[in-house]
C-alpha cells in the first residue's frame, strides 16, 4: 500500500490555481524526488499533505489517513523539514529540537545527541545567531532523530555547504534502509539523482511526469563539450546530438541520454584530448518535454 | 598616529545625524510636549496658593517621595516648585530612555548588523564611530536641556524664570547624558544590541529604585543614583547647578571607560561571555502552554509591574482628589454628584475603566501571539508536528485568560496599596476587588473578538486593537464629550457597573461570559476549518 497517495488534489487562492490536479503516489520504503521549478507547486502540495492547507478538492492520504482530518494522528510518524525554517529567535537550537522531538510525541530519542554531532550544530546558542544553513540543521537534527516512517523534505538543503550535504545524503540513505519514506523536493535535477527511486516532476502546479530516473532517461539531455586531436566530420548527422557549435576542433553540443554511447564511440575515432559534461538540467528537460506537448495557461 | 583612531569622525556624525533625522526630533519634540502641556496646565488646575497647599500637605507620604523624589519648597509650594517636583523625574528618565535607545542604535546594533564592519573598511578610524555616536547624543541631550530650558522661560509662569527653567532642562539633559556614557558600556560588554539594552534598561529600573529607597530613608543613597542628581537640584526654589555639574563629570567618567573598551577590543566581539544558553530544554518548555509562556514571559512579567505601578501612580492621586475635583470644572462635568458617596468613590470607577482597558492591550496581545506566530512563519513548525489547532489556539487563549486575572488583580493591589498609604478614609481591599473584577466579563469578550478574528485569519487579528481605541474613547470620553448612551453600549466596557457607586450585575456579567464562549468556539471552528499561511 502507498505511504502517501494523492488524487486529484486541487489547490486554488482565490482564482488563482496553484494546483490542478495532482497525483502523486509513494511507496513504503521509497525515496521520491518531487521537481519543478521556483512557484510550481511543491510547498504547496507537500503543505496539503500535512494538513496545513485545505485541498480545493481531490484527496491526500498518508498512511491511510486523511491528510487534514487526521493530521494529528498522522504527524507523530512524520518528519517535515520546511525549505525556510523559522524559529523562535530567543530559544537556543537544543531547545527547539527537544521541543520538536516532544512535540511530535516520540520519546525514543536517543539519536539526538548522535546526530547534532553529524550535523556539526551548536545546539547552546540563541536562534537569533543562527544563519540560514543552521536553522536548516535544526529542522534536520530534529526530524532524523525521530524514528519517523515518512520524512517530508522541501528543499531542505538549500543553505548547507557540500561537506553538510553529504550529511544529509547519508542521512536520507539511512532512513531508506531502515524502510521509511522520503518526499525530497528540490528545483535542482542532479540534486536528487543521487537519492531518489523515483521522481515526480511538476510545473505550474500539474504534474508532468512521473517515473525512475532511467525512465525519465528519453527526456534529458546532457550537454558535452569535446576536444580532438583530429577534425571530427559534422556531428549532428549522428542521431541524438543537438546544437553542435565548433570552435576549432572544440565542440559542444546536446546529446540525448539514450545515445551517448554510439556518440562516444564515434567522438572517440579522433583522439580525445579533453571531455567536459554537465549534467541535464530541468530546464533542458522541459524543453523536451513541451517539444512533443505544449503548455496551457494556468488558472483561468 | 593618535589622530587615525578618529579619523572621519566628522563625517560620521553628520552621517549618523542624517540616519536619525526623524527619530532625534520626535523625542525631542515628545519630551518638550509632554513638558509645555503640563506646565500650561498645572497653573490653571491650582489657581490659588491654598489649592497648592492643600496638595503639598499630601506630598511628604513615602508613595509620592519614592515615586517623584522627595518634595522640597513646601512651605511655598510654587506652580514651580509643584512642576518641577512632580515632573522632573520623570521627564529624566524619558530623556534617559531615549538616550539608551539612540547609542544602543549606533553602537552595539549596527555592529551586530555587519554595518560597522563595512564602515571599518573605509579609511575610518576606530574610535570613529564611537566618538560620532557621543557627539550625536551630547548635541540631542544639550538642544533638549535648552530647547526645554527657554521653552519654559518663555512661557512667563509665576516662579518659573529663567535660570530655573535652564536648570530644568539641563537636569533632563544631564540623566540623558549619564545614560549615554552607561549604555556605551553596555554595549561593550554585550554582543547583542538585545542584551545591552536589557542590561541598560535594568540599570535604569535599578538606579529609580535606589533613588527611592535612598530619599524615602535620606541615607544619602541616592547620591549613588544618577536620578539622585537630577531631583539633587531642586529646581524653582534653590536652583542648585551642583549637582548637574557632578552629572556631567560622571557621565564624562562614563564615556571615557566605553572610549578604553572600544579601543582594546575587536569588532563583534564583547567582554561578557556570551552566555551559552541551555542545551536541553527544560520540561516545562515542552508543551504548547509551556512554549507559549515562554515566548510571553518577559512581556508578562512587565505588564504586570506596569500595571501594579499604574495602579499605585492612579491610587497616589486619589489622596487629594477630594479638594481637586472642587476646582476643575473639566471633572465636574464627567462626574455627577450622587448623594451618600465621596467624590472619590464616584472617580474610582473611571480609574478602574482606564486601566481595565490597558490591562486589556497584554491580553489581547496573548491571543494575537497566535496570528504573528503564523506571520513569522511558526505555525507550521508546530502544525507539522502532532498538535491540534484546538490545542495550540486554547494554549494562547488560556494564557489569556491567566493574563486577564494578573492584570485586574495588579492594578488592584497597586492601586489599594498607594490609596491606603494616601487617603484619610481609604477604601476597602474589597469594594477595589470588586470594582475591579467586574470587568472580567469585559475582558473575556474581547479575548472572544479577537480569538473570532484569528480564527477567520492572521490577517484581520489586529482589527481587535480598532475596537479597543473605539471603547476607550466612547467609555473614557464618552460623558465629557457628551456622546449619545448607545455608543459606549457598543463597546463591552460600557455594560460593567459602576462600583462601588452602583451594584454589581450578575445578570449582565453572566449574560457577557456566555456571548464569549460562543464567539470563541465559533472562532476556534473557523480556525479549525481554515489555511494556515505559514
Ligand atoms: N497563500 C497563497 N496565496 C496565494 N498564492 C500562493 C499562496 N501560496 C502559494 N501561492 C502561489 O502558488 C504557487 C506555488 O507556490 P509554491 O507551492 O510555494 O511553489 P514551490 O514550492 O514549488 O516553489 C506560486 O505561484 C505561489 O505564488
Ligand atoms: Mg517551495
Amino acid at each position: 500500500m502507498a505511504v502517501v497517495e494523492t488524487r486529484n488534489l486541487t489547490k486554488k487562492f482565490g482564482t488563482f490555481s496553484a494546483l490542478s490536479g495532482v497525483d502523486l503516489s509513494v511507496d513504503k520504503g521509497e525515496v521520491y524526488g518531487f521537481i519543478g521549478p521556483n512557484g510550481a507547486g511543491k510547498s504547496t502540495t507537500i503543505r496539503i499533505l500535512l494538513g496545513l492547507l485545505k485541498a480545493s478538492s481531490g484527496d491526500a492520504a498518508i498512511f491511510g489517513m486523511d491528510a487534514w482530518r487526521d493530521a494529528v494522528e498522522i504527524h507523530k510518524r512524520l518528519a517535515y523539514v520546511p525549505g525556510d525554517v523559522n524559529l523562535w529567535p530567543n530559544l537556543t537550537g537544543g531547545e527547539v529540537i527537544d521541543l520538536f522531538l516532544k512535540l511530535r510525541g516520540s520519546e525514543k530519542n536517543s539519536k539526538r545527541d548522535e546526530m547534532i554531532e553529524r550535523f556539526q550544530l551548536d545546539p547552546t546558542k540563541k536562534c537569533r545567531t543562527y544563519s540560514k544553513g543552521n536553522r536548516q540543521k535544526v529542522a534536520l537534527v530534529s526530524a532524523f532523530s525521530a524514528q519517523a516512517d515518512l520524512y517530508i523534505l522541501d528543499e531542505p538543503t538549500s543553505g548547507l555547504d557540500p561537506l553538510m550535504e553529504k550529511v544529509f545524503q547519508e542521512c536520507v540513505m539511512d532512513v531508506k534502509e531502515a524502510g521509511g519514506s522520503v518526499i525530497l523536493s528540490s528545483h535542482i535535477l542532479s540534486e536528487v539523482e543521487k537519492l531518489c527511486d523515483r521522481v515526480g516532476i511538476i510545473r505550474e502546479g500539474t504534474m508532468i511526469e512521473t517515473g525512475t530516473l532511467k525512465e525519465l532517461r528519453h527526456l534529458t539531455r546532457t550537454s558535452l563539450l569535446v576536444e580532438t586531436a583530429e577534425k571530427m566530420g559534422d556531428l549532428e548527422m549522428l542521431k541524438g546530438v543537438h546544437g553542435s557549435e565548433w570552435k576549432g576542433n572544440i565542440v559542444q553540443f546536446q546529446a540525448d541520454s539514450e545515445e551517448i554511447g554510439s556518440i562516444m564511440e564515434y567522438v572517440s575515432r579522433f583522439g580525445v584530448i579533453r571531455i567536459e559534461s554537465a549534467p541535464p538540467t530541468l530546464e533542458d528537460l522541459f524543453m523536451r518535454h513541451y517539444e512533443t506537448q505544449p503548455s496551457q495557461p494556468r488558472g483561468k | 598616529m593618535k589622530n587615525r583612531l578618529f579619523q572621519h569622525t566628522g563625517q560620521l556624525v553628520l552621517f549618523l545625524l542624517k540616519r536619525d533625522r526623524f527619530v532625534i526630533p520626535i523625542w525631542i519634540m515628545g519630551i518638550l510636549f509632554f513638558t509645555y502641556s503640563v506646565a500650561a496646565v498645572f497653573p490653571d488646575l491650582y489657581q490659588t496658593a491654598e489649592e497648592r497647599q492643600s496638595i503639598a500637605a499630601t506630598m511628604n507620604n513615602p508613595a509620592i517621595i519614592a515615586m517623584v523624589g522627595p518634595g522640597y519648597g513646601l512651605d511655598n509650594y510654587t506652580p514651580g516648585a509643584m512642576m518641577a517636583h512632580q515632573m522632573l523625574l520623570f521627564t529624566a528618565i524619558a530623556a534617559a530612555i531615549m538616550s539608551i535607545l539612540l547609542v544602543t542604535r549606533h553602537l552595539r546594533a549596527d555592529e551586530e548588523e555587519g554595518r560597522i564592519e563595512l564602515i571599518r573598511s573605509f579609511p575610518v578610524g576606530r574610535l570613529a564611530n564611537i566618538s560620532a555616536s557621543f557627539i550625536v547624543l551630547t548635541f540631542v541631550n544639550v538642544a533638549l536641556a535648552l530647547i526645554i530650558g527657554f521653552g519654559l522661560a518663555v512661557m512667563k509662569i509665576e516662579s518659573m524664570d529663567l535660570e530655573g527653567s535652564l536648570l530644568y532642562g539641563a537636569a533632563i539633559g544631564a540623566g540623558g547624558f549619564i545614560f549615554t556614557g552607561l549604555t556605551a558600556i553596555f554595549n561593550q560588554l554585550t554582543q547583542n544590541a538585545r542584551s545591552a539594552l536589557g542590561l541598560s534598561f535594568s540599570a535604569l529600573g535599578g538606579f529609580y529604585l535606589l533613588r527611592a529607597l535612598g530619599d524615602i530613608d535620606q541615607s544619602g543613597l541616592s547620591w549613588f543614583s544618577p536620578f539622585g542628581y537630577v531631583t539633587g537640584t531642586k529646581v524653582y526654589v534653590e536652583n542648585d547647578w551642583l549637582p548637574i555639574f557632578a552629572a556631567a563629570g560622571i557621565g564624562l567618567f562614563f564615556a571615557a571607560a566605553a572610549f578604553y573598551l572600544q579601543s582594546i577590543r575587536d569588532l563583534d566581539t564583547g567582554f561578557l561571555p556570551a552566555g551559552k544558553g541551555r542545551e536541553k530544554a527544560n520540561k516545562t518548555l515542552l508543551s504548547p502552554i509551556g512554549l507559549t509562556f515562554r515566548l510571553q514571559r518577559t512581556g508578562f512579567i512587565c505588564w504586570t509591574a506596569g500595571m501594579f505601578i499604574l495602579g499605585i501612580s492612579y491610587g497616589a492621586v486619589l489622596g487629594d482628589l477630594e479638594s481637586f475635583f472642587q476646582d476643575v470644572d473639566l471633572m465636574k462635568n464627567m462626574l455627577v454628584p450622587v448623594e451618600g458617596y465621596t467624590l472619590t468613590e464616584q472617580f474610582l470607577p473611571m480609574l478602574l475603566s482606564v486601566m481595565a482597558m490597558m490591562g486589556t492591550i497584554p491580553v489581547l496581545m496573548s491571543v494575537l501571539k497566535l496570528a504573528g506566530e503564523e506571520k513569522k512563519g511558526r505555525a507550521e513548525n508546530i502544525y507539522s508536528l502532532a498538535i491540534s489547532r484546538n490545542r495550540y489556539l486554547w494554549s494562547h487563549i488560556f494564557l489569556a485568560l491567566i493574563s486577564a486575572l494578573f492584570m485586574l488583580l495588579a492594578m488592584a493591589i497597586g492601586l489599594w496599596f498607594a490609596a491606603a498609604a494616601v487617603m484619610e478614609e481609604p477604601f476597602q481591599l474589597s469594594t477595589i476587588f470588586r470594582g475591579a473584577f467586574a470587568f472580567l466579563p469585559a475582558l473575556l469578550l474581547m479575548i472572544s473578538i479577537s480569538v473570532l478574528l484569528v480564527g477567520i485569519s492572521a490577517k484581520y487579528g489586529a482589527l481587535t486593537w480598532i475596537y479597543l481605541l473605539y471603547s476607550f474613547i466612547v467609555v473614557y470620553l464618552g460623558n465629557l464629550l457628551q456622546f449619545p448612551d448607545w455608543m459606549s453600549k457598543l463597546s463591552p466596557y460600557g455594560y460593567i457597573p459602576q462600583i462601588p457607586v452602583e451594584s454589581m450585575d450578575y445578570p449582565a456579567a453572566i449574560m457577557m461570559t456566555i456571548i464569549a464562549a460562543l464567539i470563541m468556539v465559533t472562532g476556534t471552528f473557523f480556525y479549525n476549518k481554515r489555511d494556515i499561511s505559514g
